[in-house]
C-alpha cells in the first residue's frame, strides 16, 4: 500500500532531480502530458518524413539524376508515406484528442488514464521498430500500401517488409487501444448537461474518428497477420501458384485504407469547425448539419474502398457501385465546406494565424476534393491512376487538408497548452511560405500526371517534357521546408520570450478556455454545468437575442481543490509496451525471444490489471 | 449491517472512478467497444476463408478431414460454458463467492477442454491427412481462422483462471461483479463467434 500514495494535485514535491523529471514523464498518466508526448514525437517524425520527401524531390529535380539509387528511392517513398500517415498525421491528431477531448467535455482525464499511457508507449515502440530498419540496413521498400504479392517472400526475401509489417501491426494496436479509450471517454465522461448535440464539433469529429479506428483497423490487422503467416510460417494466402489471390490483400487493405483517409481528415475538419466560429465570432453555421455530415462521411467511408482498385478490373457492376458511393460521399463533404463558408459570412472576422490556416484548409481541401471526385469515374481514374495526378490529389487533401487543419489547431491551442502565445508575425510568415511552397510543389504535379509522368519512378529521361515542372516542384518543396524552419523559430522564440497567454486569449466558445493556461493537473477545479454547445460564449456574452450573460459561479474554494484526487503515475504502461515490443520484435530475431516476451507480456498484463484491483478500497479515491 | 452496506455502496457510486456520468461502467463500455472491433477482426478472417473456399488446387478438402461429431462435442462444450459463466455471475451477485468460483472454474475447464480438442484436431489433420499451414489455401485459411479463435478461447481461459485465483484468495466478492461480468461478455462473444465459424466452416458443405 505504501507505493500507492495518492498523487495530490497542488502539492509540490521536493526539488525535482533530473531523474525525477524524466521518471515523471515516463510514468505519467496525465492526458495533457501524454498529448504533449504524442505531439512532439509526431512533429519529429513529421520532420523525418519531410527530409525523405526533400531527398526524393532533389532526385527528381533533373532528368537522369543519380543522387539516389532506384532501391533507395523505393525505400524513401515507402518510409515517407508510412511515416507521414502513421507517425505524423495520426499521432498529431492523437495529440489533440488527448489534450483537448477531456478539456472540451469538462472532464478531469480520460476514462482509462493508464491505458492512454500504454497507447502512447506502444505507438512509440511501433515507430522505433519501423525505424530500426535503418539500423538493420533493411528499409521497407514495398510502398505504403505494401501490395501482396510484391511483399511475399518470393519477391521480397529481405527483412525490409518484416520491419514494415510488424511496425504497422504494433501501431495498429496502439491506435485501437486509444480508440476504445476515447470512445468511452466521450460517451461516459461529458460534464453534466453536455448532451451529445451540445458536444463541440471537434469532439464530434473525434468521436466519429474513433469509430472508424476501432472498426477499420481490424481489417489491416488481419491483412498483416496473413502476410506475417505467409512470410514466417509458410502459408499461401498471397501465393498465386497455390491459387492465392493478390486481390485479397487489396480488398483487406483498402477496407482499412479508405476509412483511414477519413481518420486522417476528420480531426482536422473538427479543428477548423472550432477555429472558424471563434475568429468569426459567430456560432458554426448549421452545426447539427456539420455533425450529421461527419457521421455520414464516417458511414459512407466504409463503402468506397474499391475506388482505389478500379484499375485491377473488378467488372462493370463493382465499378459502377463503388463509383456511385464515391460520388455520394462528396455530398456531405461539400455540405461542410458550405457551412464553413457561411460561418464566415457576416462574421466580425479577426484575421489571426489560426484562422489563416483554417482558411488555407478550406481552399486547399476543396481543390483536393475536386480532383478526388474525378477519380470516382472509373474511365477517368484509369487515365490518372499511378500518375503524379494522384500524388497531387492526395497531397492536396492530406497536406492541404490535414496538415493545414492540424497546424491551425496548433496555433489555436498553443497558448492553452504552453501558456504562451505564438508570435503572430512569424505565424503568418509560416502560413504564407507554406501556402506558397505547397502550391508550387503540388499544383504542377497535376499537370505532370496528366502528361503521363508515373508516380514512384526514381528518374526519367530528359526529352519527355517533364523537366521544367519537376524543377519547379522541387523548389516548392524547399519553400515548404523553409516554412517549417520559421515555425521552429517561432516555437523557440515563444518559449524564450513569448507573450503570456490569458486563460481565454481568443475569446473562445468552448470549455477549455474557461480554465487557466496551461491548465492545472486536475483541469477543472469544479466540474462545469453545460447548457449549450458554445457554453463559455453564452456565459460571457449571452445568446445574442437579448439573453443576459449567465451569473459568474462562486469562486472555487481551497477545500474543493483539496478534495480532488487524480490517478497516481504508473510504471506499468511503459513496461508493458516494452515487453510487448520484445515479444513482437522477437519474430525478427528468435522464437525464444517471442516466448519469453509473450510470457512477460501476460505477467505484466496481470500486474497492470491488478494495480488497482479495487479503486474504491482504502483512502486513495 | 445491511444499511451500512447500502450507504457504503452509495458513497462508492459517487466516488467510483469507473462509473461515468451516464451511470455506465467505463470498463464495460470499453469491452463492448473492443468486441465491436473484434467482430470486424473475425469478419475479415471469415471473409478470407469464404473468398478462398474451394480454391485450393491440391491437398485434402474440408470434408475429407472434418470430424463433425468431435467438433459438435466441442461446440456443445463451449455453448454449455456460457451457461456456467452466467451462473458464476449470478452467484457472485448474491455474494456466494465459493459457488461463483466453482462455476468460473467449470467454465474455464470447459474452455480448456475445447482448446485441447482443437489441439487434437489440428494434430490429427497434420498426422493423418498431411494438412498443414502450407499444404493448400484450405490449410492456410482453416488453421489461421480457427487458430485465432482458439487463441481467443485460451486468453479467456487464462482470464477466468485468474478470477478463480482471486476468488480463492478472498479478493473477489460482490463488489467486483463487474470484473466477472466483463469477462463474461468476452466469453459469450467468443462463443457466438464459434457458432458462426462452426456453421460456416464445418456445417455448410
Amino acid at each position: 500500500m505504501a507505493t500507492q500514495t495518492a498523487f495530490m494535485p497542488g502539492t509540490k514535491a521536493e526539488t525535482p532531480t533530473a531523474w525525477g523529471i524524466v521518471a515523471s514523464w515516463l510514468t505519467t498518466v496525465d492526458h495533457k502530458r501524454i498529448g504533449i508526448l504524442y505531439g512532439s514525437s509526431a512533429f519529429i517524425f513529421f520532420l523525418i518524413g519531410g527530409i525523405e520527401a526533400l531527398i526524393m524531390r532533389l532526385q527528381l529535380a533533373r532528368p537522369d539524376n543519380d543522387l539516389v539509387s532506384a532501391q533507395t528511392f523505393n525505400e524513401l517513398f515507402t518510409m515517407h508515406g508510412t511515416t507521414m500517415i502513421f507517425l505524423a498525421i495520426m499521432p498529431m491528431s492523437a495529440a489533440f484528442f488527448n489534450y483537448m477531448i477531456p478539456l472540451m467535455i469538462g472532464a478531469r482525464d480520460v476514462a482509462f488514464p493508464r491505458l492512454n499511457a500504454l497507447s502512447y508507449w506502444i505507438f512509440l515502440s511501433g515507430a522505433l521498430v519501423l525505424h530500426a530498419s535503418f539500423l538493420a540496413g533493411a528499409v521497407p521498400d514495398g510502398g505504403w500500401f505494401g501490395y501482396a504479392n510484391l511483399t511475399t517472400p518470393q519477391f521480397s526475401p529481405r527483412q525490409s517488409i518484416d520491419f514494415w509489417m510488424l511496425g504497422l501491426q504494433i501501431l495498429g494496436i496502439s491506435s485501437m487501444l486509444a480508440g476504445f479509450n476515447f470512445l468511452v471517454t466521450i460517451i461516459n465522461m461529458r460534464a453534466p448537461g453536455m448532451t451529445l448535440m451540445r458536444m463541440p464539433v471537434f469532439i464530434w469529429m473525434s468521436f466519429v474518428t474513433q469509430f472508424l479506428i476501432v472498426l477499420a483497423f481490424p481489417a489491416i490487422t488481419v491483412a498483416l497477420i496473413l502476410l506475417m503467416f505467409d512470410r514466417f510460417f509458410g502459408t499461401l494466402f498471397f501465393a498465386p501458384a497455390a491459387g492465392g489471390d493478390p486481390l485479397l490483400w487489396q480488398h483487406l487493405f483498402w477496407i482499412f485504407g479508405h476509412p483511414e483517409v477519413y481518420i486522417l481528415i476528420l480531426p482536422a475538419m473538427g479543428i477548423v469547425s472550432e477555429v472558424l466560429p471563434t475568429f468569426a465570432r459567430k456560432p458554426l453555421f448549421g452545426a447539427p448539419v456539420v455533425i450529421y455530415s461527419g457521421i455520414m462521411i464516417g458511414f459512407f467511408g466504409f463503402g468506397v474502398w474499391s475506388h482505389h482498385m478500379f484499375s485491377v478490373g473488378m467488372g462493370p457492376v463493382a465499378d459502377a457501385a463503388f463509383s456511385v458511393t464515391t460520388m455520394l460521399i462528396a455530398v456531405p463533404t461539400g455540405v461542410k465546406i458550405l457551412n464553413w463558408l457561411c460561418t464566415l459570412w457576416g462574421g466580425s472576422i479577426r484575421f489571426q494565424t489560426p484562422l489563416y490556416f483554417s482558411l488555407g484548409f478550406i481552399a486547399m481541401f476543396t481543390m483536393g476534393g475536386l480532383s478526388g471526385v474525378m477519380h470516382a469515374s472509373p474511365p477517368v481514374d484509369l487515365q490518372q491512376t499511378d500518375t503524379y495526378f494522384v500524388v497531387a490529389h492526395f497531397h492536396y487533401v492530406l497536406f492541404g487538408g490535414s496538415i493545414f487543419g492540424l497546424f491551425s489547431g496548433a496555433y489555436y491551442w498553443w497558448p492553452k497548452i504552453t501558456g504562451k502565445l505564438l508570435d503572430e508575425r512569424l505565424g503568418k510568415t509560416h502560413f504564407w511560405l507554406m501556402m506558397l511552397g505547397f502550391n508550387v510543389t503540388f499544383f504542377p504535379q497535376h499537370y505532370l500526371g496528366l502528361i503521363g509522368m508515373p508516380r514512384r519512378i526514381y528518374t526519367y529521361a530528359g526529352d519527355l517534357g517533364w523537366n521544367f515542372w519537376n524543377m519547379v516542384s522541387t523548389i516548392g518543396a524547399f519553400l515548404i521546408a523553409l516554412s517549417f524552419l520559421v515555425f521552429i523559430g517561432n516555437v523557440i522564440k515563444t518559449a524564450r520570450a513569448g507573450k503570456v497567454a490569458s486563460p481565454d486569449p481568443w475569446d473562445g466558445r468552448t470549455l477549455e478556455w474557461s480554465i487557466p493556461s496551461p491548465p492545472p493537473v486536475y483541469n477543472f477545479a469544479r466540474v462545469p454545468q453545460v447548457q449549450d454547445r458554445d457554453d463559455l460564449w453564452l456565459q460571457k456574452h449571452g445568446d445574442g437575442h437579448g439573453g443576459a450573460p449567465r451569473p459568474r459561479p462562486a469562486p472555487v474554494t481551497a477545500a474543493e481543490i483539496a478534495a480532488i484526487h487524480m490517478p497516481p503515475p504508473s510504471f506499468w504502461p511503459i513496461l508493458l509496451a516494452l515487453v510487448m515490443t520484445i515479444m513482437i520484435s522477437g519474430l525478427l530475431i528468435s522464437m525464444y525471444q517471442v516466448i519469453v516476451g509473450g510470457l512477460l507480456t501476460l505477467l505484466f498484463m496481470y500486474k497492470f490489471a491488478m494495480e488497482y484491483h479495487r479503486p474504491a478500497d482504502g483512502n486513495r479515491h | 449491517m445491511a444499511d451500512h452496506a447500502a450507504t457504503h455502496a452509495v458513497t462508492h457510486a459517487v466516488h467510483d472512478p469507473n462509473i461515468g456520468n451516464t451511470g455506465l461502467d467505463h470498463r464495460k463500455m470499453g469491452m463492448w467497444a473492443f468486441l465491436g472491433s473484434d467482430c470486424m477482426f473475425f469478419g475479415s478472417l471469415i471473409g478470407t476463408y469464404l473468398a478462398y473456399k474451394g480454391k485450393s488446387i491440391s491437398g485434402p478438402t474440408p470434408h475429407d478431414v472434418f470430424d463433425i461429431p468431435l467438433t459438435s462435442y466441442s461446440a456443445a462444450l463451449l455453448l454449455a460454458s456460457s451457461l456456467t459463466m452466467v451462473l458464476a455471475l449470478a452467484a457472485l451477485q448474491d455474494n456466494r463467492v465459493k459457488v461463483a468460483a466453482r462455476w468460473l472454474l467449470a467454465t474455464a475447464l470447459m474452455g480448456l477442454h475445447f482448446v485441447l480438442n482443437q489441439v487434437y484436431e489440428f494434430w490429427s489433420f497434420v498426422h493423418h491427412y498431411d494438412l498443414t499451414l502450407s499444404t493448400s489455401l484450405f490449410g492456410s485459411t482453416f488453421f489461421v481462422l480457427t487458430g485465432f479463435h482458439g487463441a481467443h478461447v485460451t486468453g479467456g481461459v487464462l482470464w477466468l483462471l485468474m478470477l478463480v485465483g482471486l476468488a480463492w484468495r478472498g479478493k473477489l466478492d460482490k463488489r467486483d461483479y463487474t470484473k466477472v461480468e466483463i469477462a463474461g461478455l468476452y466469453w459469450h462473444f467468443v462463443d457466438v463467434v464459434w457458432i458462426a465459424i462452426f456453421t460456416i466452416i464445418y456445417l455448410i458443405p
